[in-house]
């Protein structure tokens, strides 16, 4: 998957949303509203899988198809759902969603299932989608919830991916598994480990934050 | 296999395994609420007992679950028994403490959706652990959450009063913290060779 594709896909939502299409607006909207990068929801699948590319991009796909179909779920009951209520059902409908893709990607490779291992099911506790649901399905039609379970998802999986690369390059030599450095390179193995998805995450919250305070300040 | 000792359990969920630290659960109270020591202590004690109750509930319904022969309504029950947990939790604090109830603000409720909780859950049904042992899990994960929310508090108040960039300020500075507790919480992992 290409990033221009992404580009499209978000620039898409974020013009319906504002009205107007240029390109401008497309970058702002995607650097405010960034689930991972801006909104800072979704820490834990995010660090705990993204030590390869190829979890993260599985991972990230797996919560924009359950983001999808929950806001759509969401979306078309919003006037049925007493408000009493309304958390306790948006989550089992998760819920429902996530056994779904649990046992479809068992069933796809058993190899990925055991990498992903507890947290294809702790997709359930992802905020992101419960924020998703709470904020935005709850409150607007079905046409408009799923162009943002489609940014939002997209959004999510690009920073996993931003993640997962930078983690496997340094920590493996490799993305998507095709080894990029030659031999003698020494690999950083604390990129792999935990600490280094904390520095990671630190590292690109650095680089957005420098960026927007440059942009604040010309 | 070894059969693992009560003690070997406890430590391996609190200090080897820390769940935050070395699983990534429960990352967002531990972003969140660790800017205070005191209010850091008592989500502790929350989250250590939501943790508690939902083990030992989970341990029963994992045994009706298998009895009826119901596997993929697991994780759906799981989190339904959760979210009442932390219902009870709530209205007790409410009733005892308005002001904890004030200061942990939406971070309450969240713990619905603390991870930690669910992986808890999870985890302890995919080892296979019996009654005590998972209480003594759950007991582990909960002081090994306390433990890394408390220390991570004490830096940050600590840090008040460094001069950081204001690049570098929030959830960067944070994160580089818990990126640096993380490594030396692996220096625990000597004891789990033994």
């Amino acid at each position: 998957m290409s990033n221009q594709n992404k580009n499209k896909e978000n620039a898409g939502f974020f013009a319906s949303l504002q009205n107007s299409p240029s390109t401008d607006e497309f970058i702002k909207g995607l650097w405010r509203e960034n689930p991972v990068f801006v909104q800072v929801l979704g820490m834990c699948p995010t660090l705990a899988v993204s030590n390869t590319a190829e979890n993260a991009m599985a991972m990230g796909l797996a919560t924009a198809f359950v983001l999808l179909m929950s806001n759509i779920l969401v979306s078309s009951l919003r006037n049925f759902v007493p408000k009493q209520v309304r958390i306790a059902s948006y989550i089992l409908i998760i819920a429902t969603f996530v056994t779904m893709v649990d046992y479809a990607i068992q069933a796809i490779s058993v190899e990925l299932h055991k990498a992903l291992g507890a947290f294809i099911s702790l997709i359930v506790v992802n905020c992101v989608i419960l924020g998703r649901a709470e904020a935005f399905a709850s409150k607007n039609t079905i046409g408009k919830s799923i162009l943002d379970a489609l940014g939002m998802g997209l959004g999510f999986t690009f920073a996993l991916l931003c993640l997962g690369s930078v983690r496997e390059l340094l920590g493996n030599g490799s993305i998507f598994g095709l080894s990029v450095f030659p031999k003698s390179y020494q690999e950083w193995i604390v990129m792999i480990l935990p600490a280094g998805g904390f520095f990671t995450l630190a590292v690109w919250l650095l680089i957005f934050n420098a960026a927007k305070a440059r942009k604040a300040t010309t | 296999m070894k059969e693992e000792s009560l003690w070997y359990i406890f430590i391996n969920a609190s200090l080897i395994n820390n769940f935050v630290l070395a699983y990534f659960l429960g990352i967002c109270p531990f972003l969140g609420v660790s800017g205070k020591m005191e209010t850091a202590t008592k989500m502790g004690g929350a989250v250590t007992f939501v943790m508690l109750i939902s083990s030992m509930c989970a341990y029963g319904l994992h045994a009706l679950l298998t009895a009826i022969n119901a596997p993929f309504l697991q994780l759906i029950s799981y989190i339904v028994v959760i979210a009442s947990t932390v219902q009870l939790v709530e209205m007790f604090i409410k009733k005892m403490s308005p002001a904890l109830f004030r200061a942990l603000g939406i971070f309450l409720p969240l713990i619905t959706t603390n991870c930690a909780i669910l992986g808890l859950a999870l985890f302890q049904t995919n080892k296979g652990y019996g009654f005590f042992e998972s209480f003594i899990y759950a007991l582990g994960a909960g002081t090994g959450f306390t433990l890394a929310l408390v220390l991570m508090a004490g830096l940050r108040e600590q840090l008040n009063f460094a001069e950081v960039p204001n690049v570098v300020k929030g959830t960067v500075l944070t994160l580089l913290i818990a990126g640096i507790l993380s490594l030396s919480f692996m220096g625990f992992a000597g004891l789990g060779s033994q």
